[in-house]
């Protein structure tokens, strides 16, 4: 009944899985590098770029290893990707919201110890 | 030395972790040996062990795990409802100068197993179980997607409800509530076994729920028959996608909660503690964005059930289709966006509560559409008043009420006075029993003779439908009164005597459940006892519009000799209007999964990893993951995964069915 690669995803390369293996390995690198060297000056500013660069390190990991895109069984990955995409979205400024509200409402803790 | 020698052998397990002086434990633990003693010497006796192995815990077959899924669930609400019945009595007597029977001690192990069990360990097997069992079935598949992964799901879920169970006889379950809430499981709080224990046994049977889910939407998405498009699907299916999809999105929210929280309590960090940069509301905001999305998982599929019930005992194709679909999908989107209201007193603001309180209130909306297409379906329908039919007219009672009250507590005033009251309690045992269970009743009822070739016994069913229902009312309409007046949950002892007649009757109510529940399980007994009375050898009882009412009673190992074409919705139906015959020769081989005992090995080496990391017997717990690697790599290498069923036999078997039938 099921054969599974009647899709005819596209499949990977080793060229395909290469790049993605340098792209991960720099984007893990440089997160170390920004914490161990503190070339950034600001903890916000690293913080934030460290964010930014897993960010990208997912879209990496998304292409090159779970070969995501349009065409791809019939549309259903990429659907799933973006029901993926909502919800963690939702999750994450949701909860944000929530916890920022919650802190600007609260007695400052550091004041109580 | 010694001492030290013991401390590597068995971390810290000792004798005292056996609880020998709690009389009430001792008098369980006997019954519980006796009565596994009971039923080995039995299955030894007449030497079932190798047909029960070979036949049913190895299985790969969707019809099998269902039933094995169905038979936990059973199993657990035993379980489960003891603990309901000794809260209820514990309240029912612990007034004024009286405490009770229980310490508090105790007390807060019951409901927090209470709780845990009956949604993870009844409600979540029983909806899986016929998901698994049906769903395959109503869309023409021969298995589900990952036949193996079913197996494994399954016997993941069993591993985590004996870790629940191994808690109660050796050492203690958690105290600190249903979803294990810090600060009460932090380990300063609770040094003992029990979070610790909650959190494995959870996060394995987490897995299997995953995986499970995983299965059921590939299943769904592409092993449809052909011509059944995503509208034609009967209800029950769309409303199990949306279940899967969502339980798919939610899970990993929870292992990664629970993950964090075995950092804390293992490794010293520090995410929930209320110190050192901690929050433990951080870790109510991340479990309730699982527990929402997780009441819809549970009760979508009840609404399909109902669906499904409501259309065939009406006679009719149900009212509003393409609405009901749509009112899943919508549920299925904004059950994302209400897990807030659990925790609208934390002090998030007004602005924050609003929006979670207003998007609550949202929700009822398609819900509503969904009753009143079951009550138009209904309207003008041939109602033959069956026991599943029973069932759906008490859903729709009792679960509006439920609704009801579920607004009212959206309503972020409102809820400032009601949170953590026994009114909550009752408003959503309301929409559980009420929804979930009454569902999960009828769909049983109603499936029963697909599964097993004859009906349940309907005098006996009958009992059991008013005990649950009567009893429910009189059990909790007296604790939503208590409730209302401000009374707490989670209470052991009351001071003010005024309210001992309310839980006097409450405890009424719940022995009128454990009537139903009594006359249930007669039931079973009484239709095994008499099954040729109750025989259907048509394979379509109750005269059933969908896919499942084609197959023989039960269905054969391959469900379906040919594949169906769909041309319509209500696929049978359509078939028999069209002058259905059924098929009489050309049998061909029958390409199948085979049987593999991984998933019963890997679940038990799950199973002592589990225990050792709660026990911190660090020896146990790395030999049994490196097992479990071992034995995932080695079942990577069996190749011999399938066979074929040959033609003589598919011949055979529907040449038998066609005799039964009378063709």
């Amino acid at each position: 009944m099921s054969d599974g690669h009647s899709g005819a995803a596209p499949h990977a390369s080793r060229k395909g899985y290469l790049i993605g293996f340098a792209l991960s390995v720099v984007l893990t690198a440089v997160p170390f590098w920004l914490v161990m060297t503190g070339v950034l000056g600001s903890v916000q500013g690293t913080a934030a770029a460290i964010v930014a660069l897993a960010f990208v390190q997912i879209m990496v990991h998304t292409l090159f290893f779970l070969h995501v895109n349009a065409k791809s069984e019939g549309g259903w990955v990429l659907l799933t990707l973006i029901f993926t995409a909502v919800i963690v979205a939702i999750v994450v400024s949701g909860s944000l919201w929530i916890m920022y509200h919650l802190n600007s409402n609260m007695m400052p803790m550091t004041d109580m110890q | 030395m010694t001492d030290h020698l013991l401390k590597i052998l068995f971390g810290r397990l000792s004798l005292e972790s056996f609880p020998v002086h709690e009389p009430i434990l001792l008098g369980t633990f006997a019954v519980v040996v006796l009565l596994g003693l009971g039923i080995v010497g039995a299955v030894t006796k007449y030497r079932l062990w190798g047909w029960l192995w070979r036949e049913w815990f190895t299985s790969v077959d969707h019809k099998k795990i269902g039933i094995m899924y169905m038979i936990l669930g059973i199993i657990m609400l035993l379980r489960g409802f003891a603990d309901a019945v000794m809260m209820r009595l514990q309240q029912a007597i612990a007034f004024g100068g009286s405490e009770g029977y229980l310490n508090a001690h105790h007390y807060d192990q019951i409901f927090t197993a209470h709780g845990t069990i009956m949604i993870f360990f009844v409600a979540i097997p029983l909806v899986v179980g016929l998901i698994n069992y049906i769903m395959p079935l109503q869309i023409g598949a021969r298995d589900v997607a990952f036949p193996y992964l079913n197996n494994l799901s399954f016997w993941l879920t069993v591993a985590g409800a004996l870790l629940v169970m191994v808690s109660l006889f050796v050492g203690e379950f958690s105290r600190a509530g249903w979803l294990n809430y810090v600060p009460v499981a932090n380990l300063q709080n609770s040094p003992d076994t029990g979070p610790d224990y909650y959190l494995w046994a959870l996060q394995i049977a987490g897995v299997g729920t995953t995986l499970s889910a995983i299965n059921m939407v590939t299943t769904i998405i592409k092993m449809r028959a052909p011509g059944m498009t995503m509208m034609k699907m009967p209800v029950f299916c769309w409303t199990a996608l949306c279940s899967n999809v969502l339980a798919v999105a939610i899970f990993p929210i929870l292992t990664a909660a629970f993950a964090l929280l075995m950092l804390d309590r293992y490794v010293g960090t520090n995410f929930f503690t209320n110190d050192l940069g901690g929050n433990p509301m951080m870790y109510w905001n991340l479990v309730w964005i699982w527990g929402h999305p997780e009441v819809y998982v549970l009760v979508l599929p009840v609404f399909g059930i109902f669906s499904e019930i409501t259309s065939t005992f009406s006679g009719k194709r149900l009212f509003g289709y393409s609405s009901m679909v749509y009112a899943t999908v919508v549920i299925t989107i904004l059950s994302f966006l209400v897990w807030l209201h659990h925790f609208f007193t934390m002090g998030s603001g007004a602005s924050v509560n609003s929006f979670f309180g207003i998007a609550t209130m949202v929700i009822s909306i398609p819900t509503g559409a969904k009753i009143f297409n079951w009550l138009f379906t209904m309207y003008r329908g041939q109602i033959r008043f069956e026991l599943p039919m029973m069932w759906v007219v008490a859903f729709l009672l009792t679960f509006t009420v439920g609704g009801m009250t579920g607004v009212l507590l959206a309503v972020p005033p409102a809820d400032f006075v009601l949170h953590n009251s026994l009114f909550l309690v009752a408003h959503f045992h309301n929409v559980i029993i009420g929804g979930v269970v009454f569902g999960l009743f009828a769909g049983m009822t109603y499936w029963f003779p697909k599964a097993f070739g004859f009906r349940l016994d309907p005098f006996w069913g009958k009992v059991s439908f008013w005990g649950w229902v009567v009893g429910y009312w009189v059990a909790w309409t007296p604790i939503y009164i208590v409730g209302l007046m401000g009374t707490t949950r989670r209470v052991r002892h009351f001071d003010d005597p005024s309210l001992q007649p309310f839980f006097i009757v409450a405890m009424i109510g719940v022995l009128i459940i454990a009537i139903g529940i009594a006359a249930f399980l007669i039931q079973i007994a009484v239709s095994i006892r008499n099954r040729e009375a109750l025989r259907d050898t048509t394979g379509d009882p109750w005269h059933g519009r969908t896919l499942e009412w084609a197959t023989s009673s039960p269905p054969p190992a391959y469900n379906f000799a040919f594949t169906p074409v769909i041309h319509d919705l209500d696929a049978w139906y359509d078939m028999k209007a069209r002058g259905h015959e059924h098929p009489a020769g050309g049998w061909r081989p029958i390409h199948m999964p085979r049987n593999t005992g991984a998933g019963v090995i890997l679940s038990g080496l799950a199973l002592a990893l589990g225990f050792a990391m709660v026990w911190y017997i660090w020896w146990l717990a790395a030999v049994s993951f490196a097992g479990m690697i071992v034995v995932i790599i080695g079942h990577s290498f069996n190749y011999d995964r399938d066979y074929h069923i040959p033609s003589e036999e598919v011949a055979a078997t529907e040449r038998a069915r066609l005799a039964a039938v009378g063709a």
